[in-house]
């Protein structure tokens, strides 16, 4: 396991109020890696990122960054940080690449008009350049905000709902971008209410809910340990209704009559499905074909999320 | 010291300037020109001379104070409240740059602009009234110092607001007053004894006076007062900046 770039350590932050929105959180983020927050409305992903970034004040815990502490250190933690907010954060009458170029210099990068160009390119802004930033699209603008988030070169890189309002083959681009960054060694954490986003570019999943981590895995293993699957078996007769020797099985049938579901948990010492097999045979259905299908990353955090609702 | 970030603050804000610059010049000159017009030419033509200076030219030093500090605070604490409304604050919050060095940029933005604008009424005052400057050097140094620290006690105002209406509130109520009342339009001297003591309250009265020594070489209080007030404030809204760094108030919740 190679070495954390990033450590939060029983982070706390308690609003103004009494408002307690992360209660000792504490993660550890390898370098190059992408991390995907999840959580829903309220859990505190915004103000996990706001403490590491210094826009909150913690109210407890440490966190450093490539091992400098962002509350004593925080001119070497912060600069190896890029911040993409949530909300679209931008001076309106600005130019696009005066406020990447202003981006840069606040920190304390020395002018680079080649790099900027790169970037904006990658992002499809370049044509864009020179007019200001109220007469962008939304999506443009959220782009804008990566362009000034990348202008500093940051070793670890927050994108706080990248996608939101970003259109589908924009997004597509933009986890290009964001592979490409890794390809670059930079680390990545992003927040995303789009589980599909989750699921295709992050390497770790880390589930957050009532200012608690839920749970951190590796996106391949949580899939795999917590995956429900579900076979569907294709009748070549329609039946009207499942025979009473397989009412022990929990099956479903569709409304055509012709398709059963079966749904297994791969965890399980015996996934049943030998016997159900053997046990259609037995009720005299024909088998036409067999499909299964792995529940998707969305269903697994749906769950996760009222589990631990009702705990 | 992030001397990158603050030249990146400077030129972002003197930018807007630019953006603006007909109405962030004209808008000023062409008040003064009225006050020259209305004070100087009406009423100086029936008060003649206060302390051996024509009125029209008494009220130069003043007219360029009244500008200046209402130029700087309204500048400066504009510069930082916008980024805090519209949001791009979190880039300042989360850049590897310290709390002075963020208040530089805007403040040396701000202070710059007003300077600027306090210049050009000077030479505007050429054209309506005869004007001589004993002391040059004093009158700019006056004057840069009463830039700078009216633009901190700008910034901070513009960290307080919480709305535009705190933003208007304090140039309106405390400083339009206190400028009006410290002397601006007329010598202290010239008023009853008992308002002459209570205007030694009014810090302007110290600013207006030594700004006005520098032309004319007359003063309503001794000119060591005068330095001594403007610094004492400069260093008191330095204190105070250091304190909401130090503590995040109303920028890091
Ligand atoms: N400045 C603040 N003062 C008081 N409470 C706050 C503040 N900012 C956030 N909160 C509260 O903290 C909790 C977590 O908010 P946060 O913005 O971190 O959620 P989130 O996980 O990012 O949600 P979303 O998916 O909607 O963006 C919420 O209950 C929110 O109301
Ligand atoms: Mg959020």
């Amino acid at each position: 396991m190679p070495q954390p770039i990033l450590t939060v350590d029983r982070l706390e932050k308690t609003y103004e109020g009494g408002f307690r929105a992360l209660d000792a959180v504490s993660l550890d983020i390898h370098a190059g890696e992408i991390l995907a927050l999840l959580g829903p409305n309220g859990a505190g992903k915004t103000t996990l990122i706001s403490a590491i970034c210094g826009l909150v004040q913690p109210t407890g815990g440490k966190v450093t960054v490539g091992g400098h502490d962002t509350v004593t250190a925080y001119r070497a933690a912060r600069s190896l940080i890029g911040l993409v907010p949530q909300e679209i954060n931008l001076e309106p009458f600005e130019k696009v690449i005066n406020t990447v170029r202003f981006s840069r210099g606040l920190f304390g990068k020395p002018r680079d008009d080649a790099f900027l160009e790169k970037i904006l390119r990658q992002l499809s802004l370049w044509e864009k350049r020179d007019q200001p930033i109220r007469s962008l699209s939304g999506g443009m603008k959220r782009r804008v905000l990566i362009a000034k988030a990348l202008s500093h070169e940051p070793r670890v890189l927050f994108l706080d709902e990248p996608s939101a309002g970003v259109d589908v083959e924009l997004r597509r681009d933009m986890w290009e971008v964001v592979r490409q960054l890794k390809e670059d060694g930079v680390t990545i954490i992003l927040t995303t209410h789009y589980i599909e986003e989750a699921e295709a570019m992050a390497d770790r999943i880390a589930v957050i809910n009532g200012g608690r981590i839920l749970l951190v895995e590796e996106k391949a293993a949580l899939m795999r340990r917590m995956g429900r699957k579900e076979m569907r078996i294709e009748l070549r007769e329609p039946v009207a209704r499942i025979p009473a020797a397989l009412e022990d099985f929990g099956l479903t049938l569709d409304g055509t009559g012709a398709r059963l579901t079966y749904g297994y948990d791969t965890r399980a010492d015996r996934t049943g499905i030998v016997r159900l097999l053997t046990a259609l045979q037995e009720a005299g259905l024909q088998v036409a074909d067999v499909e299964t299908k792995q529940s998707s990353l969305e269903e697994i955090f749906v769950g996760l999320v009222k589990e631990g609702a009702e705990a | 010291m992030n001397l990158t970030a603050i030249a990146a603050i400077y030129r972002f804000e003197m930018a807007r300037t630019f953006r603006t610059l007909a109405q962030s010049v004209i808008s000023p000159v062409l008040s003064t020109s009225l006050y020259f017009i209305v004070f100087g030419t009406a009423i100086g033509s029936r008060i003649d001379q206060v302390e051996g200076v024509s009125y029209g030219a008494f009220i130069v030093p003043g007219l360029i104070m009244l500008t200046v500090l209402t130029q700087s605070i309204s500048n400066a604490s504009f510069g930082i409240y916008f980024p805090k409304f519209i949001g791009t604050v979190y880039e300042l919050l989360s850049a590897p740059a310290s709390f002075l060095e963020i208040t530089a940029g805007y403040v040396l933005a701000a202070a710059t602009k007003a300077l600027a604008i306090g210049l050009i009424i000077l030479g505007t005052a050429f054209f309506f009234v005869d004007l001589q400057i004993l002391h040059p050097v004093w009158m700019l140094t006056f004057l840069v110092l009463t830039c700078l620290s009216f633009s901190l006690f700008g910034f901070i105002i513009g960290i307080w607001a919480q709305n535009f209406e705190q933003l208007q509130l304090v140039p309106l109520l405390a400083v339009t007053p206190l400028v009006f009342l410290g002397g601006a339009f007329y010598s202290i001297s010239m008023l009853p004894a008992g308002w002459q003591a209570v205007s030694l309250f009014n810090p302007v009265v110290y600013l207006v006076s030594g700004f006005r020594w520098s032309f004319f070489g007359t003063a309503d209080v001794a000119l060591g007062w005068s330095i001594l007030a403007i610094c004492g404030f400069l260093v008191a809204c330095l204190a105070a900046i250091g304190w909401i760094f130090r503590t995040g108030w109303r920028l890091r919740p």
